[in-house]
């Protein structure tokens, strides 16, 4: 006990350490909310299982380390990054963060800038993004009131700013690849974008984290995404880690004209893995998508954090996350739907659907609805089970093995979250591992 | 191989003796016998919970059923020894009643699996990829199937005509020697059935076993039975030819049940 406290004390110093060290000459947004995260984190700390939105998770076991925060390195190369890029990488942007900081020269930019702007957020900020970036930035925090969300903004300004402009449609997905280089001493990084997709335009983003070596890894993440008018935004996130390698990863969602944006979060592998999405229907009209597959073993411990928050009338949110649980793995799905006073004819839908595989695998599933329109339709629902015994009957009465029968029932199962991601290379990428994870070969 | 149960050699594809079986507490056969040659095809009737689909799920294996008494050998093996898709491996197929929708496994899928699971355990390679679509082709014109419905989900929103019409297609995929039809009549219209019972006969070669369970004698019009058996109360009550089928359709189950009520304690 006395130990912990010892390193959580240590965590609190290398956050202020660090702030003190790499101060930000700036004002205006990015310097407010970096001076109210870094109090904020002071006050609240780390969050312990007695925090409500924590207490599945102990966050606090996690970074119970001897992490380093280091600056940006250069140590990482391009052949260290040609190891793990995506498939497609070679029609896609690719945008290399290392050890949270943006890594232009690793980065290929194809779009060209009339199509997607890349600036850091400390520049973006002097010129005519000035009051995209004064409105949104650090929106996140007011539904994540923790230490972990503050420490992040404390830092937000040597973050990265990206925009989608309008009436463009981005043909080149982006990838981003966020490192960790723990090849020598831990890492935590805290990686932080704001991305803006102006009226009438269209992207796909592929998220991945890596962690380079054998030590500890630790990436606090917030991803902020603004969606103006008739935009069309698809987000994909892939983890597949090793053990060691933890992260939280907030992306936040803001809609402000109609528009559809569909989000699909997978999880194969990692340490402890907390993925927060937010939605929020700013507009009339909105369409949101939230797809979810965590298949995992092991000790990995995965956590779904989602919120959709309906602030205006006629909007549909459409939410379905399923859980392949096996070994010693533990899952967490939480799903807040809000409807407020004037989101009259909102249809919000959300579903968790969870395989446990051995008898020490564990799942807490808890969906909450707070609806305070009187004229919607929400629906949510949570299973928690074996496979079922019909169709596995079926399949060996026609001369399927047990193995093959129950490998193909799992697969059709991810498979309906899979078929979700319309980047074709990227869902094969993730079909392949879940099938080899599954023992699927057709 | 633990087991060294003998059998006497005998001639035929199947043969029950004395089978028992329940469900939980209740008992459902209560000591059935039935021989099938190689080439035959079977009728089994009865009324409503006589227990004609817990044979057939006794036979494939299902394991909601207690097999409480009796021996069944299946081209001399014994078949109660056996999981279920060794059954399957070992040329038995069962129809079923109430197909089941199976969504993300698309149905070419499932049968290429099917096809390659029965090849493996017989030692044999797997079915080349020309092979099986040229015998796709051939058994979906059997059956009258379209090529669209098996590219999608097993089943899945398959109207209750096709989810049968699959089965049989199944069935002539595998080309088994004992197939069980569980009142795969049932839910059908006119044309469908006419459909399934042609795809049926066209796999008729001598050779071939059926076991056709069914409610109504319509079915056998178009499968026409080498005999005729009447399931009731657990038991074969009565055998015949196919003619015994008319007699309990222009009857009903009524005058087996007068025939026998001294005999069948209540």
């Amino acid at each position: 006990m006395r130990a912990k406290k010892s390193k959580m004390s240590d965590l609190k110093e290398l956050i202020q350490n660090k702030f003190n060290n790499e101060p930000f000459s700036g004002n205006g947004a990015l310097q407010a909310l970096s001076q109210q995260g870094i109090q904020l984190f002071k006050e609240l700390g780390i969050p312990t299982v007695k925090h409500e939105e924590w207490k599945y998770t102990r966050i606090s076991a996690v970074l119970n380390k001897d992490f380093s925060y280091a600056a940006e390195t250069t140590a990482v190369s391009k052949a260290d990054v040609d190891a793990f890029r995506l498939p497609g990488y070679e029609t896609a942007n690719e945008l290399v963060f290392v050890n949270g900081i943006y890594h232009a020269e690793l980065s290929t930019i194809r779009s060209s800038a009339d199509e997607l702007v890349v600036l850091p957020l400390s520049e973006a900020v002097k010129g005519e993004y000035k009051s995209i970036i004064d409105n949104n930035l650090g929106h996140s925090a007011s539904y994540h009131t923790d230490g972990i969300n503050a420490m992040n903004n404390a830092f937000a300004y040597q973050g990265l700013f990206m925009a989608v402009k309008k009436n463009k449609a981005v043909k080149h997905p982006l990838y981003c690849y966020y490192i960790n280089d723990a090849r020598a001493v831990s890492v935590l990084s805290q990686p932080r974008t704001l991305m803006h997709v102006g009226v009438n335009a269209e992207v796909y983003l592929v998220e991945e984290e890596i962690t380079l070596g054998a030590s500890d890894s630790f990436i606090n993440r917030i991803s902020e995404i603004v969606v103006e008018e008739n935009a069309n935004v698809h987000i994909y996130k892939i983890q597949n880690e090793d053990s060691h390698s933890s992260c939280v990863k907030t992306t936040h969602v803001r809609q402000l004209g109609v528009s559809k944006v569909n989000s699909v979060t997978l999880t194969l592998n990692g340490g402890v893995i907390r993925n927060n999405l937010n939605f929020i229907l700013e507009a009339p009209g909105c369409e949101s998508n939230m797809y979810g597959l965590y298949c995992v073993k092991g000790e990995t411990h995965v956590d779904n954090h989602t919120i959709v928050d309906n602030m205006m009338p006629h909007s549909l949110s459409n939410e379905l996350y399923k859980g392949i649980i096996d070994e010693n793995a533990t899952g967490v799905f939480n799903g807040k739907i809000f409807v407020r006073k004037d989101a009259q004819k909102t249809n919000a839908y959300q579903s968790n659907k969870n395989i446990l595989l051995s008898d020490t695998a564990g799942i807490n599933t808890k969906p909450q609805l707070e609806i305070f329109a009187d004229d919607v339709k929400c629906s949510h629902g949570c299973t928690i089970g074996r496979l079922d015994e019909e169709p596995l009957f079926y399949l060996k009465a026609r001369g399927i093995g047990d193995k093959e029968a129950k490998a193909l029932l799992l697969h059709a199962f991810a498979g309906e979250i899979l078929e979700k991601i319309e980047l074709e290379p990227i869902r094969a990428y993730a079909d392949a591992i879940i099938s080899e994870r599954l023992g699927f070969e057709i | 191989m633990g087991n060294f149960q003998i059998f006497k050699f005998s001639n035929y594809m199947l043969s029950i003796k004395n089978l028992q079986a329940r469900i939980e507490e209740k008992e459902i056969l209560k000591g059935i016998n039935l021989d099938i040659k190689p080439g035959e095809v079977h009728a089994i009737m009865g009324p409503n919970g006589s227990g004609k689909s817990t044979l057939a799920s006794v036979l494939a294996g299902r394991s909601d059923y207690e097999v409480t008494g009796g021996e069944v050998e299946f081209n001399g093996k014994d078949l109660l020894e056996m999981s279920p898709e060794d059954r399957s491996r070992e040329g038995l197929f069962l129809a079923f009643q109430y197909p089941v929708e199976i969504p993300g496994v698309s149905t070419t899928n499932f049968i290429k699996t099917a096809v390659n699971e029965i090849r493996k355990y017989r030692g044999e390679e797997p079915m080349d990829a020309v092979e099986f679509l040229k015998r796709m082709k051939e058994k979906m014109k059997l059956v009258e199937i379209d090529q669209s419905l098996l590219s999608r989900s097993l089943n899945e929103g398959f109207s209750g005509g096709e989810k049968k019409r699959n089965e049989i297609f199944q069935m002539a995929m595998l080309e088994p020697s004992m197939s069980i039809l569980d009142e795969t009549d049932s839910g059908l219209d006119i044309d469908a059935l006419r459909i399934v019972a042609e795809g049926v006969n066209k796999l008729r070669n001598g050779k071939r076993s059926f076991l056709v369970i069914t409610h109504y004698q319509r079915l056998l019009e178009y499968i026409v039975p080498d005999y005729v058996h009447v399931l009731y109360k657990g038991r074969i009550v009565k055998s015949g030819g196919k003619e015994l089928a008319l007699e309990l359709e222009e009857k009903g189950y009524d005058f087996i049940k007068e025939e026998l009520g001294e005999s069948v304690e209540a």
